[in-house]
């Protein structure tokens, strides 16, 4: 089973049935997967705080959601976080991808990389960093978590952990 | 008219559907004016309200309005195309659009200069966008109800503020009132 597989499938059995999404590379794969479910409503969202207002509002409306997206949209999204999602106490897994770490090839990226724990920290989301494909193991059991205590919670997945950053 | 007074025009309406409404003194006056569990006042997050209204309406099927205003639709551009491209009949975006930032001093807004919200809107893939004046805004919002339409309403009014309270309650009863708002 692939990993992209082994994601969604773990989504599926939480019960999340409204994912939203705004792309990166590393992403692509698990993002498809997302758009070929039944079982969830894609809806890809222009920016990442308009991504958060999408899933407070179908939690609110009685279904699970949860976010795909970069580690640059923390710096997007620190007053959604804070004011929406933490304030009316709403659960919210996001799996991010984390550019910038070991293996990638845009320096760029490493700017924001260097500000993505720091910043998850001083917000007080609980953050989970995925290096090797076998702490994918524990998705299950962080989604769990996420939906038992209402909060926003991270999941980094770095470069090493989807395999590699593009010829490298 | 001012906003207020479209709000208190409009409130009968508002008060038998999921209402999502936006930050600042639009929550206010719908607070002051009519309080309901059925609404849902933000208390931070300028330009989320479509957005959130949007999610609510795709997750069920009661029908929910979203009381926008100009300057948070400038703020949050990017949704108006995903309304447009994810269509939920039971979705209405009220754009209260008075050309000025009101919650903070009347600054004037480019929607109150050259730029159109209501062309925008239809620009972006929207497909029932109605741009109305003030006086006639509750008949549009009854019309687009009825219609079980996803609509955009850009009603045109004054700019103008009235002295009054912050909303005081817990967001978290705001969200527990509304989610029980939903399930009924
Ligand atoms: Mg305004």
């Amino acid at each position: 089973m692939s990993i992209n597989t082994k994601i969604v499938d773990d989504f599926v059995a939480n019960g999340i049935e409204f994912v939203t999404t705004v792309p990166c590379k590393q992403l692509a794969g698990v993002i498809d997967e997302v758009e070929a479910r039944e079982e969830i409503y894609h809806i890809p969202s222009n920016k990442e705080d308009e991504g958060m207002g999408l899933c407070a509002g179908a939690f609110m409306g009685g279904k699970r959601p949860a976010i795909i997206m970069q580690n640059t949209a923390i710096g997007v999204t620190v007053n959604t976080l804070v004011t929406l999602t933490q304030y009316y106490r709403m659960p919210l897994p996001m799996l991010i991808s984390y550019r910038g770490e070991l293996r990638e090839p845009v320096a760029c990226q490493v700017e924001m990389a260097v500000h993505t724990k720091a910043l998850l920290n001083q917000l007080n989301i609980p953050t989970y960093h995925f290096h090797k494909e076998s702490d994918a193991d524990e998705l299950d059991t962080i989604l769990k978590y996420t939906f038992m205590c209402n909060k926003p919670v991270a999941i980094l997945t770095d470069a090493s952990f989807w395999g590699g950053y593009g010829d490298q | 008219m001012i906003r207020s007074e479209v709000l208190r025009e409009i409130a009968p309406i508002l008060r038998d559907h999921l209402v999502v409404c936006n930050i600042g003194l639009p929550s206010q006056e719908l607070h002051m004016i009519d309080d309901q569990p059925s609404n849902f006042y933000m208390l931070g997050t300028m330009g989320l309200s479509s957005s959130i209204g949007l999610g609510v309406a795709l997750a069920q099927d009661k029908t929910v309005i979203s009381i926008d205003g100009d300057g948070s639709v400038l703020t949050n551009f990017g949704t108006l195309p995903t309304i447009a491209n994810n269509v939920a009949d039971n979705f209405i975006l009220l754009i209260v659009d008075n050309g000025s930032y009101g919650s903070t001093g009347d600054q004037p807004t480019y929607a109150g200069k050259k730029t159109s919200l209501a062309a925008v809107a239809k620009a972006c893939g929207c497909e029932n966008v109605i741009e109305c004046q003030d006086k006639d805004t509750g008949g549009v919002l009854q019309q687009a109800i009825d219609s079980k339409k996803m609509t955009v309403i850009v009603c045109k009014c004054d700019s103008g503020n009235i002295k009054l309270p912050v909303i005081t309650m817990d967001p978290v009863v705001i969200r527990d009132r509304f989610m029980k708002s939903v399930q009924a």
